[in-house]
Formats: C-alpha cells, sequence, structure tokens
C-alpha cells in the first residue's frame, strides 16, 4: 500500500468513525416527492413534465396480503434533482454528458454555499452576480475548482406551493443567477455544477436573460450539472460542506430526482 | 296546488339513513323503447308502419293488423285524463315508502289509452294534460300526466321530484372550476338554487381568471382536487363525499392533435389520465357513498353528470387523441351508470359539440358558449334526462351518427 493509499484509508476510516460520533453530520437537502409538489410550469402547448404521482399497489389487503408498496411516477426533473448536461441542447454532444455516463467521481464534492436570502426576500426576481460572488470570496475564500456552488435563497422555506411557484402574468418569479454569475463560475473558478432552492437553476425570468436560460445553457455547455428544489441550505456553512448529488442511472437520462445530502462538521 | 319546495331540515345523526330502492324496473326488450326516447327526453310510442295505428303498451306486432314493423315515433303527448287513483297501500317496497301515490288513465288524442303518473298540478277527471316521458329512479322510462299550462311551483311536485335531479336545495361538487365551462355551471347552478356548491381546483399556482370572483360568491367554496393526483381525490372524498348530492365532472384536458401531428404518447396519455382515469378515480372514491345516499331523504344523492364530447360518438381526427379518450370515458361513464343505478343516481352525459375556448381556436363557428353549455346541464338535471347533446354541432352529428355511423366517419374524416 502506497503512502497516499494509507492516508486515504485513514481518512475513511475517520470519517466512518466521525459520522458514527456525530461531530460530521448530515443534512438532508431533499424536498420530500409528494404529489402535491409543484412541477416546472411549460406553456401548455409543450411537452411537460410528469409531477410526482403515486398509486398503490397493495396494503396488506386482497391485492396483496402481507405487503404494502406503490408504484410511482414522475419526471426526470421533477422534486429535488440533477441535471445533467444532456439536458440543453448547448450540452448534446459532449461526451458522457447523461445519467448513465457522466463519471461519478463528481457526485461527491465540496460545497460553497452563497447566502442571498435577504436579497431574495427583498426581491423574488434577484439575480446572483459575479460581483456578489467576489464579495463573497472576499470573506470566505476563492471557490475551489470542481466544487459545486449552492445559492442559498430560503425560497424552499415558502412551503405553500402557490408562493413557491411564485406566478403572475407575466410568468415566474424565483430568484437564480446572472449570465456573467454563470460565466465566472464555469470560465474562470471551474466548478463541478450550480444548486438552487428554486424549481429550476435559472431565475423565473431566466427566459428573458442573454441567452435565455444562462445557467442550463453556459453550464450545461460546458459538461457542468444543476441542483434544483434543494431545501435545508441554511444548515450549511459557507465552506466546508460535502455533499452527495448522485442521481438514477437512468440509460442517456437528462436528469433524476435524487436523495441529495451533505456532510457537515457537527 | 304543489306547496313550495322547502330547505330541508338537518339530517337527525341519530336515525339510519334510508336506503335506496327501486321503483319495478322489468321490462321487456320492446319496452325499453320508451326508456331509449325518455332518457333523452322525448315521449315516443311505436307506431304501425302498415297501418299507422299507436301503439300502446310496447309490444312485438300492431294490435290492430298484426303487422310485425313497429317505429318508435315522437309523440305530442295531448289527451284527455279520464279516471285518476290514488293507492294507498302497495306492496311494492319503493311506492310502499311513498303512498299515497297518483296514478291517472290518459286516452291520448292519437288513440290509445295509457296508464300514468300523475303531477299533482292536474285538475280532476276529467281534463285535458300533456303526456311526458320521464326515467325513473331504477332509470326505466314512464309516463308522466302534466297540466296542459304551467302552474307554480310545478318543478317541485313531489312525485315528478322521483323522477329528476333538480339542482334546488342540493349540495354539489363541479371538478375544475378554473374553465369558463366550471365557472358557468357553478353560476348556472346557484342560479337554480343549489344550497352549496364546492368547486375543485388543481395546481393553484396557476391562476386563471374569474377564479376570485367565484370564490367570493357565499355558496362556493373552493378545494383542491386534482384528478390526476389519486391521493387528492381520495382526501376530498373523504371530507365531503358523504355530502355530495350532485357531481359535475368538468374537468378535461383537451389537446388538438391526431396521430401523425404530435410525436410520443405524452400528450395522449394525459389526455386520459384526466378525461379517462380522472373519472375512474372519482368514480371509485364518490361513487360508493353517492350509491348509499340515493334516498337520503329530499336531497338525497341524485345525479353524477360528465362533460364529454360529441367526439366520444365517432372520432374527430384533428383533435383524435381527445376523441379517444372521451371515447374511453364514455365507455367507463356506461359502467358507472349501471352501478349507480342499484342507489337511484342517474348518470347524465352531456356530448358538447365543439366549446368556444382556446383548444377549439381553430375550428370554424358555430361553437357553443359556456354559458349556453350550463343552461343546458342545468336543464338535464331538472329534467332527468340521461343523455344530452348540446349545440348545433352536437345535434348535427347525433343524428348524423344515428342515421349511419360509417357515413359519420368518412364524412368527418377528410
Amino acid at each position: 500500500m502506497t503512502a497516499l493509499a494509507g492516508a486515504a484509508s485513514e481518512s475513511l476510516a475517520a470519517l466512518a468513525a466521525q459520522l458514527v460520533s456525530g461531530s460530521i453530520r448530515i443534512v438532508d437537502l431533499t424536498q420530500t416527492l409528494a404529489p402535491e409538489f409543484p412541477q416546472i410550469v411549460l406553456p401548455p402547448e409543450f411537452g411537460q413534465c410528469w409531477p410526482f404521482r403515486i398509486e398503490e399497489i397493495s396494503h396488506y389487503d386482497e391485492r396483496g396480503s402481507a405487503w404494502y408498496w406503490n408504484n410511482f411516477s414522475c419526471g426526470e426533473h421533477t422534486g429535488t434533482h440533477f441535471d445533467a448536461p444532456i439536458h440543453w441542447v448547448s450540452g448534446r454532444d459532449l461526451p458522457n454528458n447523461a445519467t448513465d455516463s457522466l463519471p461519478v467521481q463528481n457526485l461527491i464534492g465540496a460545497a460553497c454555499v452563497v447566502d442571498c436570502s435577504a436579497e431574495a426576500h427583498a426581491d423574488p426576481d434577484f439575480l446572483l452576480t459575479a460581483e456578489h460572488l467576489r464579495r463573497w470570496e472576499a470573506r470566505h475564500g476563492r471557490i475551489p475548482a470542481r466544487s459545486w456552488l449552492l445559492m442559498r435563497t430560503d425560497w424552499s422555506k415558502r412551503t405553500d406551493p402557490v408562493a413557491y411557484q411564485n406566478f403572475d402574468e407575466t410568468g415566474q418569479h424565483t430568484p437564480g443567477p446572472s449570465t456573467d454569475a454563470v460565466r465566472f463560475l464555469v470560465e474562470e473558478r471551474d466548478v463541478v455544477g450550480f444548486g438552487s432552492e428554486a424549481i429550476g437553476t435559472d431565475a423565473g425570468q431566466g427566459y428573458h436573460l442573454k441567452p435565455p436560460y444562462p445557467c442550463h445553457y453556459y453550464m450545461h455547455g460546458a459538461g457542468r450539472y444543476g441542483l434544483q428544489c434543494l431545501t435545508n441550505l441554511d444548515l450549511l456553512p459557507p465552506t466546508g460542506a460535502v455533499i452527495f448529488c448522485a442521481p438514477l442511472k437512468i440509460k442517456n437520462g437528462s436528469g433524476s430526482p435524487i436523495r441529495a445530502l451533505a456532510l457537515v462538521p457537527g | 296546488m304543489i306547496p313550495p319546495l322547502k330547505r330541508p331540515r338537518r339530517k337527525n345523526p341519530i336515525l339510519r339513513t334510508r336506503q335506496p330502492l327501486l321503483p319495478p324496473w322489468m321490462r321487456s326488450r320492446a319496452a325499453l323503447g320508451l326508456t331509449a326516447a325518455a332518457a333523452l327526453g322525448r315521449f315516443e310510442l311505436q307506431v304501425c308502419a302498415a297501418c299507422g295505428t299507436v301503439q300502446y303498451p310496447p309490444r312485438e306486432a300492431c294490435h290492430r293488423c298484426l303487422a310485425g314493423a313497429l317505429r318508435w315515433r315522437e309523440q305530442p303527448g295531448l289527451g284527455e285524463l279520464i279516471s285518476t287513483t290514488t293507492v294507498h297501500h302497495s306492496h311494492d317496497l319503493f311506492f310502499r315508502e311513498r303512498v299515497p301515490w297518483n296514478l291517472g288513465l290518459v286516452r291520448l288524442d292519437v288513440g290509445p289509452t295509457v296508464v300514468a303518473h300523475l303531477h299533482g298540478g292536474c285538475g280532476p277527471a276529467p281534463s285535458r294534460v300533456r303526456i311526458g316521458a320521464r326515467l325513473d329512479k331504477s332509470g326505466q322510462g314512464v309516463l308522466l300526466a302534466f297540466p296542459l299550462d304551467e302552474v307554480a311551483n310545478m318543478a317541485d311536485d313531489r312525485q315528478l321530484r322521483e323522477m329528476t335531479c333538480d339542482p334546488k336545495f342540493r349540495k354539489v361538487l363541479v371538478t375544475d372550476g378554473k374553465t369558463a365551462v366550471g365557472q358557468a355551471l357553478v353560476r348556472a347552478l346557484i342560479a337554480a338554487g343549489a344550497d352549496l356548491v364546492w368547486v375543485g381546483h388543481a395546481e393553484p399556482w396557476k391562476k386563471f381568471a374569474g377564479l376570485a370572483e367565484l370564490a367570493a360568491l357565499p355558496q362556493v367554496t373552493l378545494l383542491p382536487l386534482d384528478l390526476t393526483d389519486s391521493r387528492s381525490v381520495k382526501q376530498l372524498a373523504a371530507e365531503v363525499g358523504g355530502k355530495v348530492d350532485i357531481l359535475i365532472n368538468t374537468a378535461e384536458l383537451h389537446r388538438a392533435h391526431g396521430i401523425a401531428s404530435r410525436s410520443g404518447v405524452e400528450v395522449a396519455r394525459a389526455e386520459m389520465d384526466v378525461n379517462y382515469f380522472g373519472l375512474l378515480r372519482l368514480a371509485q372514491e364518490f361513487g360508493p357513498v353517492m350509491r348509499a345516499r340515493g334516498a337520503d331523504g329530499q336531497s338525497s344523492a341524485t345525479a353524477w353528470v360528465n362533460l364529454l364530447s360529441i367526439y366520444a360518438l365517432s372520432n374527430f381526427p384533428p383533435h383524435g387523441t381527445f376523441s379517444a379518450s372521451k371515447a374511453a370515458a364514455l365507455s367507463l361513464a356506461q359502467c358507472l351508470r349501471a352501478e349507480m343505478r342499484p342507489g337511484g343516481v342517474r348518470v347524465i352525459n352531456v356530448f358538447p359539440g365543439p366549446i368556444d375556448d382556446e383548444w377549439n381556436q381553430m375550428l370554424p363557428p358555430p361553437k357553443l358558449g359556456a354559458q349556453a353549455l350550463a343552461k343546458a346541464v342545468v336543464g338535464a338535471l331538472q329534467d332527468g334526462i340521461e343523455d344530452i347533446y348540446p349545440g348545433d354541432v352536437a345535434q348535427e352529428w347525433r343524428a348524423r351518427f344515428e342515421e349511419s355511423p360509417k357515413t359519420l366517419e368518412r364524412e368527418v374524416s377528410v
């Protein structure tokens, strides 16, 4: 065993021990998959993402006497979910761009959490800019390469689906990143992905940015990932958390609901 | 003198709910012609193709010339009430609970003398009356003698009300209040005297015009209901199912596609999920409790209304997958009708032509307005009609379908 491998083994053993002792805690970043949780809305003439639906197979009854189980249905982009690069047209021709082919090494990584809760509270259309990110770095240090950038807005605390979706006649009003923030993260910081508490990684009015839906366009175009409908980001430190966000291994899948977890110092 | 219907007193919760019974329902195959016409609100008798004699009761051969060709033909129904009988005692369980019951013999101007239930507004014999056909609680066609002229509180007649589904003082669930049709229906029901109207609405984050105004009406309560979500349907049935007297399923998903104009099955599946499986979910959750309340006092459970489409009869290829989902719903509605019959709860199928909404934008007029459709539905409840075809297009399609389904199929597929 090399010295490096030996050190890694010790790290893993220490991790396991600290999980047991509670000095490393696990925070669940996942919304519950339930029929009433809203799904993304597109104009009705487009194809639609299925909401989460569940049908009982049996419940210790005449349909199955000793067992309870359900069939469920949903879209790849229902609930707390992962976006693979193939999801967007800009990432369509990249290698290893789908849920079954992407490198699993990317699915566990450090997370930087940028607190935009006050700004999002004041303005549902708040856009996180590169300037915000630079200010964050001045306090918490440079965003490490191959880490995740998670945008905390406390949007997940809007438990009423109407407030969570926040539609008016001009569409949805939810916070997200600006074009320059996305380009800064991809081109200058080499993040592995971007995570949001709202229903999309892009802002509700992201269609009107240049390009439309810049987070999808640049992140996926560069082979990076997206996480949506995250919750409990307020329980994470600005730096130091490690997140797990593996999608289901769907053949050529564009994404998948996930159980997103974070390891944080206890 | 018909006493006006009064708001029923609250139910005494310590008394057993009266179980539904049906009036005698056995009929010969020939006699079912009377039912088939009554289901459409028409009074028809057989007329001999050879000698023109009007027949009653229904039979296999002409009672005058013995010719076998008897045709069901609509009758004006005018005649003379020649005698009346009040039944004070009956061994039939249904009528035993409803005596005294008034019957009359009416000599029709077209010939035969018929036995008819007697509306309370009819004068003593002899007097002129008009015979109409109605469906009774068993869903079979029966004859009812009406006074020639409108009398006060006509619809409130006790015997007539056993054959109709009047929304007056009843509690109604309209499953989707977000559409113009749903909203027009709620208003029409309130105008017809409905006691309260529960209005379902799915995906509350999608705001639609008119819903807030509807919710402001004192009779209206908005409730979340999504027919694609079994738990949502079950939840609502648990909350209000035991009080629903009339259920009107207005929820539908309509997209204008045939097979080739849309790749994949997602749109067709969504249509089936609302239009077919939605009805199935509703029927499983609300059907049993409504069936059990078919004789629950003055405001018993009485009707279930399905908003289908004239395209349920024959596929309209430009809206082909929608047509298929409505055909599936029609088939299921027939099953529901059979299953609701023991409770005396009528299943009313509505077959509108194209409704004047955004999904029929590309179709030329005539298109059916929401208010006209609502009026037709309330009328069907008040008259106890089983199948209605509101609007010019629906009337035309139905007539052509009756004449030749194959011809209709070919002429709409160009």
